[in-house]
């Protein structure tokens, strides 16, 4: 697909259709191609006969941190499975910097700089923090014809990456078991971070944290988007959601309800929407 | 250990090894450890005990006793850091011998009927690897299947009769030595600085210990886990190979009936050498080191005339000692 068809999705001019198609916002709000680093457009996943997502249509910019919201079971989690290349969507279409893309795993997605952090963490536990950060992306060096890891290089550059992004770590040498959840999750979101990504997927970054460390990483993220990444955060939590993003995409049922730029919504409106009492449908 | 709290404070020192001290306030290098303090332990206590056991020529006896079982250990290990277990090791044993003996019987050369006898076991960790990581069959009873298939396929083989093998090659094997350093503990040594570079040294290694550790995690980060616990039970099917050519070397004869003590002594040194059973974490000179000390129990218990009765009462002992300890340090 050219990067003229995604041009045209989004200078089309407005339709009965287009308006009405699920969770497409005012016309006012529509971005710019050139603004825009992610597009899903029309996305639907079947599972047999149950429908998680329904035509699913919604945008990340570059450089923001565009969040997601919802109840359990809205589809969120589903949605950026089709965009890390967990899930390979039924029906519609994902463009990634003005390219149509399809992921078949979520190594190509990572490739073409979608990283995603996991609810559930995807670090282990076992490993120390720098294995951990270089997991399958080991450095080798060539011995002959055998390629003997580079034990050096990586610690080295892993504590360059924590010292880039500020994160403080008892020893770069620790097992993940001795820290706390709040580090761990700060070492799994350096990690998606680094490596050239372009877009960063979160679920539910702090889900799992208290207090003081929820603070910790939300300072992260932002300082992440300092440097000029673009985020794509799934929350639960509202309060976290309006402090971070610049955009907020609203899901219920499988579907797009509802779109806002964080500075035009409040707290209220978006509970009003994921029940179900407001929508833009 | 002065502000180890900051990363930003000690950049540089950190990028470098960890010195001892860190080393020596890690719980896990005392697990690691285990095996080899407890082995230092009893070669003092049964040195004292009995003057005959610190002879040379008992040293070299418990070193060329304990080689084949540290062979099978670390193939045990491997596929234990994966999370997983074979039984079949010391069947596969069995039946590469067999495999060996019967080609040598047919008139084949020593040097293709060991070729042979490392397929034959590689084969058998092929089956168990293909049964276990895209057949999702739990390795409890898929290579409980396979004990019982190579075991079977032993017998079938020789039509239960154990073939002597008259080989110079073979003799070579088992009695001589590069210096001082007799050629079954020369292998054995390579076998463990092999399985430690492995582990410590390579992607691959990394990688097992990823797939043992979290298998879920390791997949989300890319890693094809089956194909790491396939790659983990061949490379334990090869040893067990390997083991085999030993094994006939130094009884002089392919022997059909499976020695399930090997199997058994395997898991027991893996456990004294402070790998998790979970997988995940251990390392291969513990293992090792466990194996020797199992060699080296039985070795000085005959020396001190204790029954062979005995003998296995206090293996047990040790290894559920060394468990127990596992268990409270972490």
């Amino acid at each position: 697909m050219s990067p003229t068809e995604f041009e045209r999705i989004f200078s089309a001019p407005r339709t009965p259709e287009r308006d009405s198609a699920p969770g497409v916002p005012p016309r006012s709000e529509v971005p710019g191609p050139a603004e825009v680093l992610l597009l899903v457009e029309r996305v639907s996943k079947h599972f047999g006969a149950i429908v998680a997502l329904q035509e699913v249509t919604l945008w990340a910019r570059r450089g923001e941190i565009t969040a997601i919201v919802g109840d359990n079971g809205a589809g969120k989690s589903t949605l950026i499975k089709c965009i890390s290349g967990l899930h390979a969507p039924s029906s519609g279409r994902l463009f990634f910097e003005g390219k149509e893309v399809h992921f078949a795993s979520p190594q190509e997605a990572r490739q073409a700089g979608i990283e995603t952090v996991y609810q559930n963490l995807a670090v282990i536990e076992d490993l120390t923090v720098w294995q951990n950060i270089f997991l399958n992306r080991e450095r080798v060096r060539r011995l002959g014809p055998f390629a003997v890891l580079d034990r050096r290089a990586m610690r080295r550059e892993a504590l360059r990456m924590l010292q880039q992004f500020e994160i403080h770590l008892p020893s770069i040498h620790a097992r993940l078991r001795r820290l706390s959840g709040g580090q761990r999750q700060a070492i799994a979101i350096a990690r998606a971070a680094s490596w050239g990504s372009r877009l960063l997927i979160m679920d539910e970054p702090t889900a799992a944290l208290g207090v003081r460390e929820t603070r910790r990483v939300e300072e992260l993220i932002l300082r992440l988007r300092e440097q000029g990444l673009a985020i794509l955060l799934i929350s639960h939590n509202f309060e976290q959601v309006l402090r971070l993003s610049q955009q907020v995409w609203v899901m219920r049922s499988g579907r797009v309800v509802g779109g806002r730029r964080t500075s035009e919504t409040t707290s209220d409106e978006l509970v009003a929407m994921i029940t179900g009492v407001k929508s833009d449908e | 250990m002065e502000e180890r709290s900051a990363l930003t404070t000690d950049s540089v020192a950190q990028a470098e090894r960890l010195s001892w001290r860190e080393r020596l306030s890690d719980p896990e290098f005392w697990i690691n450890w285990t095996a080899v303090i407890a082995l230092a332990i009893l070669v003092i206590v049964f040195g004292v005990a009995s003057p005959a056991f610190l002879s040379l020529g008992n040293i070299r006896a418990v070193l060329i006793a304990a080689a084949l079982l540290v062979i099978l250990t670390v193939g045990q290990t491997l596929v234990i850091l994966t999370g997983g277990i074979d039984l079949s090791l010391a069947a596969t044993m069995t039946w590469a011998g067999v495999v060996l003996g019967q080609v040598v019987a047919h008139g084949g050369n020593i040097g293709l009927a060991s070729l042979l006898a490392i397929v034959a076991g590689l084969l058998v960790g092929l089956i168990n690897g293909l049964l276990i990581a895209w057949g999702r069959i739990p390795d409890f009873i898929a290579t409980l299947g396979t004990l019982s298939a190579a075991s079977g396929a032993a017998l079938i083989f020789s039509s239960g009769e154990p073939v002597t093998i008259v080989s110079t090659f073979l003799l070579q094997l088992a009695t001589g030595s590069l210096g001082p350093v007799p050629y079954f503990v020369l292998i054995a040594l390579i076998v463990v600085l092999l399985g430690h570079v492995l582990l410590f040294y390579t992607r691959f290694g990394t990688h097992l210990l990823a797939t043992g550790g979290d298998a879920e995690a390791a997949r989300a980060m890319g890693i094809r886990t089956a194909r790491i616990k396939l790659t983990a039970y061949v490379l334990a099917g090869g040893l067990a190979g390997l083991a085999a050519i030993l094994f006939t070397a130094r009884i002089g004869a392919a022997e059909p009936a499976v020695d399930t003590s090997y199997l058994l002594n395997s898991v027991a040194a893996v456990v004294l050498g402070g790998v998790s059973l979970f997988g995940g974490r251990g390392s291969i000179a513990g293992p090792a080191a466990g194996a020797l000390l199992l060699t080296v129990l039985v070795n000085g218990l005959t020396l001190l005339g204790v029954s062979q009765f005995y003998q296995p009462v206090v293996v047990g002992l040790a290894v559920v000692l060394a468990a127990l300890l596992v268990r409270y340090w972490r």
